[in-house]
């Protein structure tokens, strides 16, 4: 073990003179609690660091430990289902009321243990060599990608700690490595695949503003930017509950303390719409609140995305919430600050683009080490000051992202969640995901979306000159227009995450409300032009219901679809005879 | 516990609060120091970076009058205390802990730290409590519960001490679960009448005996502004987790302490961020408003209520913008409303309570409350839109449904906003269910066909009477 003695500390920063050589990235045993820290820089006999906890009653003289290893964290099957600081170390123990400096950073919980190999086999890295028994997902226990070999022992099945060693494998330079069920991989290395495969099909959100109009691919990349109050993190909330991955990693990163105590309180008790069985079982938390270290919430989103690499390469498709990534970039630039690093835009350092893109080249859809396909999707929050997309963080995520919501505060005033402006957002793998749509019965899909979307942007060109001419000076196919983007804004793109019937919408029930959207807006596109008033069709009562259509077509009443499809039809029958009437005149 | 260690003739520099010395003792980041000027005065003080041969310390309280042959730095060996005990409440203490009331120093029953410890966030228990504030615009559209940190931006010249100060009189917890109150007030920064008008208030209200106060006034050091809320956080947590009381915390005035933050940021010689405040005032920030929640297993909540006025009313300055993204949610007050005549001033628009989602509703308020805010903040939002066409083309130019709708706006602000007398959350939904009924029922879409039918669709004559209220 390599050895310093602190010589300068101020903040989170310090300088200590070694006495043994160490490594840029090693981590480090700081002081007599042993506080978690990291090598930045090596200049000479001294290096600098920067440390994970508060670094209150440090002095000068006092001892710095390497490990031997860049700063790490223990993957195993201990991690799904529970709460992490930034670095992985287990908050779980709600007697701890205070989260205090020097926390212990090992997990040894037990599990039962079942062998999938044999003395004698060959195992490659990534490969799966025993499962822990239970229901949940993410039980397999893997060889580390970098160890091949020959198993020269494996234990029975049995109940054994998390880190006691299991299986023995003997390299081909005859070297032995002790295995346990969790192993520790450098979180700021991504995890190697076989091969990375494009995007095929979309995650489903069960966000129909998503889903529909602007959806993210498995292994795909998204930010959400928006200012306070916009709804970021109910909406980052509502995709970690509903959306259609394996695993959920959501790491809360400088935000709220009451938001991470809203997911543990609320996800134990919901229940996932696909398997039925607790939310909770799917999720990792991880929470670097914005008053626990602020180096370590430099550090929490690379731990969040090795943790989501580590399910990928069990063959599962894992989302990664991160709320927020301007927090992230924040403490960047103070820890950069501390080191006297020249500034660049916004006081950022000059190298935040190069960062976000590393992080967000993680994400992807692989082919594993062990030949199954996994996938990591990451949603990254942005909250740009003032709301201002301009700003450094948001224009720099814009380049590596390939789904943008951007959340609008005039939407989020009217209590029109999810905030996320149509005309503002884009999603740029749209055609490769039409064809999954098709494959759902919804081949007209893309020319829906297309429709929606001219829908909305004739409405916004319509709106500026109602402003001059008075709404109803315009013709009576544009007054229509107007009242057909106000519904889909109010009936189809709003959805509520607090409605227990609405917070969720599966592809089928999306393609269904759709559908009697379009069918109303055609049927009314007709009857304008045999003379109906658009203020008729606007007194419609079925135009209510399609208004509240989330609200009161759930999922289990998607066989009423014909029968409300056939009403629609008969109201704009019943509005022939004034306008047959009119003619008869 | 360690003996202090007296350094004389250790100075070798001062430049605005910091003061560098040579360390001649065994010092640690953090530890609290005593400068002792020649005149025999100790300003409170903390060690800020130190190496093998010197140190850094910041000195919290002027620094005139200091030299550097004359003073001394005693070295506590410890971080920044406060020694708090029983009967904090009915008390007064200056920017650093200490009674200036006259009355006898706090019996020390235990010591703890003024910088607090971040609360575990799994151990955090959700806040859920409705608390009722008896304003119209909070409980109805807005609702506060404990353990809430919920921030009233505001503007310079408008009446933000007076709806402070009544809630702090009034704001209490439905049913039989009311508990134990108390209010912790925090000037900082704050003109010496302001402190007094407050104090006055809570004397008439009988509620001083209930209440502690911090005062750092206008004209104290800047550095000791930004040690005021750290001391009146402590005592508030030890209420609050020791002693097992609801403590509302009311901080005014939170720019004052963004202005000293910069100020003392400048004199560090750091590198500033956006319009020169620190790019740590994020993390700063937070380590005050965080301090605020429940604790499982613990009786007693801290509700956070803290003040500031929008420089130049501009809600996308740093101070507000860094507050809105670490607070649950915010109370906005504007000119406009202020100007008309209305009081409270609270733009409902972009006032937004982020935990009122868990503490309404069946089983905290009323089944129907989350509905009725949502409909209400929907129409006005649109009698807003409006307005807008009708500066443009004037009333008469505008179709009728949008006619109705600048009524109802009109109406909103001149009887739901203003508001005399406290109400009852009863009084306000009856209020906002008696709005709503002047609008076509097909405009109202966030209400289900049964609330339609229980509360809008009924003869006028049923309708339950309003005239009791205001």
């Amino acid at each position: 073990m390599s050895r310093a003695h602190i010589q300068w500390i101020g903040g989170p920063v310090l300088k200590a003179r070694v006495s043994d050589p160490f490594q840029v990235h090693e981590a480090l045993a700081v002081g007599e609690q042993r506080l978690l820290g990291e090598v930045i820089q090596l200049s000479g006999d001294l290096l600098t660091a920067q440390v994970y906890e508060d670094t209150t009653g440090l002095k000068p003289g006092d001892l710095v430990v390497g490990a031997g290893l860049p700063l790490s964290v223990a993957l195993g099957p201990g991690i799904l289902g529970n709460i992490f600081d930034g670095l992985l170390r287990p908050l779980g123990d709600v007697d701890e009321h205070w989260f205090r400096p020097g926390l212990a950073a090992v997990r040894s919980e037990e599990f039962e243990f079942e062998p999938r190999v044999a003395e004698g086999d060959e195992v490659r890295g990534g490969q799966v060599f025993g499962e822990v028994a239970g229901l949940g997902p993410g039980r397999a226990c893997l060889v580390p990608p970098l160890i091949s070999g020959r198993v020269r022992s494996i234990r029975p099945a049995g109940t054994y700690s998390e880190d006691a060693t299991v299986l023995v494998v003997e390299d081909e330079h005859g070297e032995e490595h002790s295995l346990a069920m969790q192993h520790d991989w450098p979180v700021r290395r991504p995890r190697p695949a076989a091969e990375r495969l494009s995007a095929d099909a979309p995650m489903v959100t069960g966000q129909r503003i998503l889903d529909t109009l602007f959806p993210v691919a498995r292994g795909g990349r998204a930010a959400l930017p928006g200012g306070f109050g916009t709804g970021k993190t109910v909406l980052q909330e509502s995709l970690a509950k509903w959306c259609d991955a394996d695993v959920i990693v959501y790491v809360g990163c400088g935000e709220r303390g009451n938001e991470m105590a809203d997911v543990l309180n609320e996800f134990p008790e919901l229940e996932d719409p696909r398997t039925g069985r607790p939310l909770m079982e799917r999720t990792v938390i991880i929470a670097n609140t914005s008053n626990m270290p602020v180096a370590a919430r430099e550090a929490s989103i690379y731990t969040a995305i090795t943790v989501a690499e580590y399910y990928r390469d069990q063959g599962l498709h894992v989302a990664l919430m991160a709320d927020s990534t301007s927090r992230w970039a924040e403490a960047l630039r103070e820890v950069s600050g501390r080191l006297g690093e020249l500034p660049g835009e916004s006081g950022y350092p000059a190298y935040l683009a190069s960062r976000l893109a590393d992080f967000y080249e993680r994400a992807s859809r692989v082919k594993a080490l062990n030949g199954e396909e996994g996938s990591v999707t990451v949603i990254g929050a942005v909250s740009p000051p003032a709301g201002d997309f301009s700003e450094p963080v948001t224009s720099h995520t814009k380049r590596y992202v390939r789904s943008f919501w951007a959340l609008d505060r005039g939407r989020a005033q009217a209590r029109s969640y999810p905030a996320i402006h149509p005309l503002k957002s884009y999603a740029e793998d749209v055609d490769t995901l039409a064809r999954w749509w098709q494959l759902q019965g919804n081949s007209e899909w893309k020319e829906y979306r297309r429709r929606l979307l001219g829908l909305l942007e004739t409405q916004a060109r319509l709106e500026r000159m109602a402003r001059i001419v008075g709404k109803d000076s315009l013709p009576a196919e544009q007054q229509l227009s107007l009242l057909a983007a106000d519904l889909m804004n109010e009936g189809f793109l709003r959805q509520s995450a607090f409605s227990e019937v609405d917070r969720f919408c599966s592809p089928k029930r999306q393609t269904a409300m759709l559908r009697l959207m379009m069918q109303f807006i055609d049927l009314a596109g007709e009857a304008v032009a045999r003379g109906v008033s658009p203020a008729a069709i606007a007194a419609m009562p079925i135009l209510r219901t399609l208004q509240r259509l989330g609200e009161e077509f759930g999922e289990d009443d998607l066989d009423s679809k014909p029968q409300l499809a056939a009403r629609i039809g008969e109201a704009f029958n019943a509005l022939k005879a004034p306008e047959e009437n009119a003619d008869a005149r | 516990m360690h003996a202090d260690v007296i350094l004389s003739h250790a100075v070798t520099g001062l430049e605005g609060p910091l003061l560098f010395a040579r360390r001649e003792a065994n010092v640690s980041l953090n530890d609290a120091v005593e400068v002792i000027g020649s005149e025999g005065r100790a300003r409170v003080g903390r060690v800020s970076a130190l190496d093998e041969e010197a140190m850094v310390i910041e000195v919290l309280e002027s620094t005139s009058g200091l030299n550097l042959d004359g003073t001394r730095i005693r070295i506590r060996q410890r971080p920044l205390e406060m020694s708090l005990g029983p009967n904090l409440l009915g008390r007064v203490f200056n920017s650093v802990g200490q009674p200036i009331d006259g009355g006898p120093p706090v019996p020390a029953r235990q010591r703890l730290r003024v910088d607090g410890m971040a609360i575990n966030p799994a151990a955090r228990d959700l806040p859920r409590d409705f608390i009722e504030t008896t304003v119209s615009t909070i409980d109805l559209m807005n609702s506060l519960v404990r353990g809430q940190k919920l921030p009233l931006f505001s503007c310079g010249g408008l009446p933000h001490d007076r709806l402070a100060t009544q809630i702090a009189q009034r704001a209490r917890l439905r049913g039989a679960q009311a508990g134990e109150f108390c209010v912790v007030f925090v000037g900082i920064g704050v003109p010496y009448d302001i402190a007094e008008n407050f104090r006055q208030a809570m004397e008439k209200s009988g509620a001083l005996a209930h209440t502690a106060m911090f005062l750092n006034h206008a004209d104290e050091p800047s550095t000791q502004r930004l040690l005021t809320p750290r001391f009146a956080l402590t005592a508030a947590e030890y209420l609050a987790f020791v002693e097992g009381r609801h403590v509302l915390v009311v901080m005014t005035d939170m720019t004052n302490y963004c202005e000293a933050l910069r100020e003392v940021s400048a004199s560090h010689g750091e590198i500033p961020s956006r319009k020169g405040y620190p790019g740590y005032m994020y993390s700063d920030l937070a380590s005050i408003f965080e301090r605020a929640g429940c604790i499982k297993g613990l009786p007693g909540t801290l509700t956070q209520l803290p003040i500031l006025t929008m420089p130049g009313d501009d809600i996308g300055h740093p101070i507000p913008d860094l507050t809105g993204y670490i607070t649950e949610g915010q109370i906005v007050l504007g000119r406009e409303l202020d100007r008309k005549g209305v009081y409270p001033p609270v733009e409902v628009l972009p006032s937004l309570s982020r935990l009122m989602d868990a503490g309404t509703g069946k089983g905290y308020t009323h089944a129907d409350h989350p509905a009725l805010s949502n409909q209400l903040f929907a129409c006005y939002a649109r009698a807003s839109r409006a307005r807008v066409l009708a500066s443009v083309m004037g009333v008469d130019g505008l179709p009728e449904t949008d006619r109705r709708f600048l009524e109802f706006g009109d109406a909103f602000e001149e009887r739901l906003v203003s508001q005399e007398h406290p109400r009852t959350l009863e009084q306000s939904m009856a209020l906002g269910w008696e709005l709503l009924r002047s609008l076509p029922p097909s405009e109202l879409t966030r209400l289900s066909g049964e609330q339609l039918a229980r509360y809008i669709e009924i003869e006028p004559a049923a309708a339950p009477a309003e005239s009791a209220v205001d």
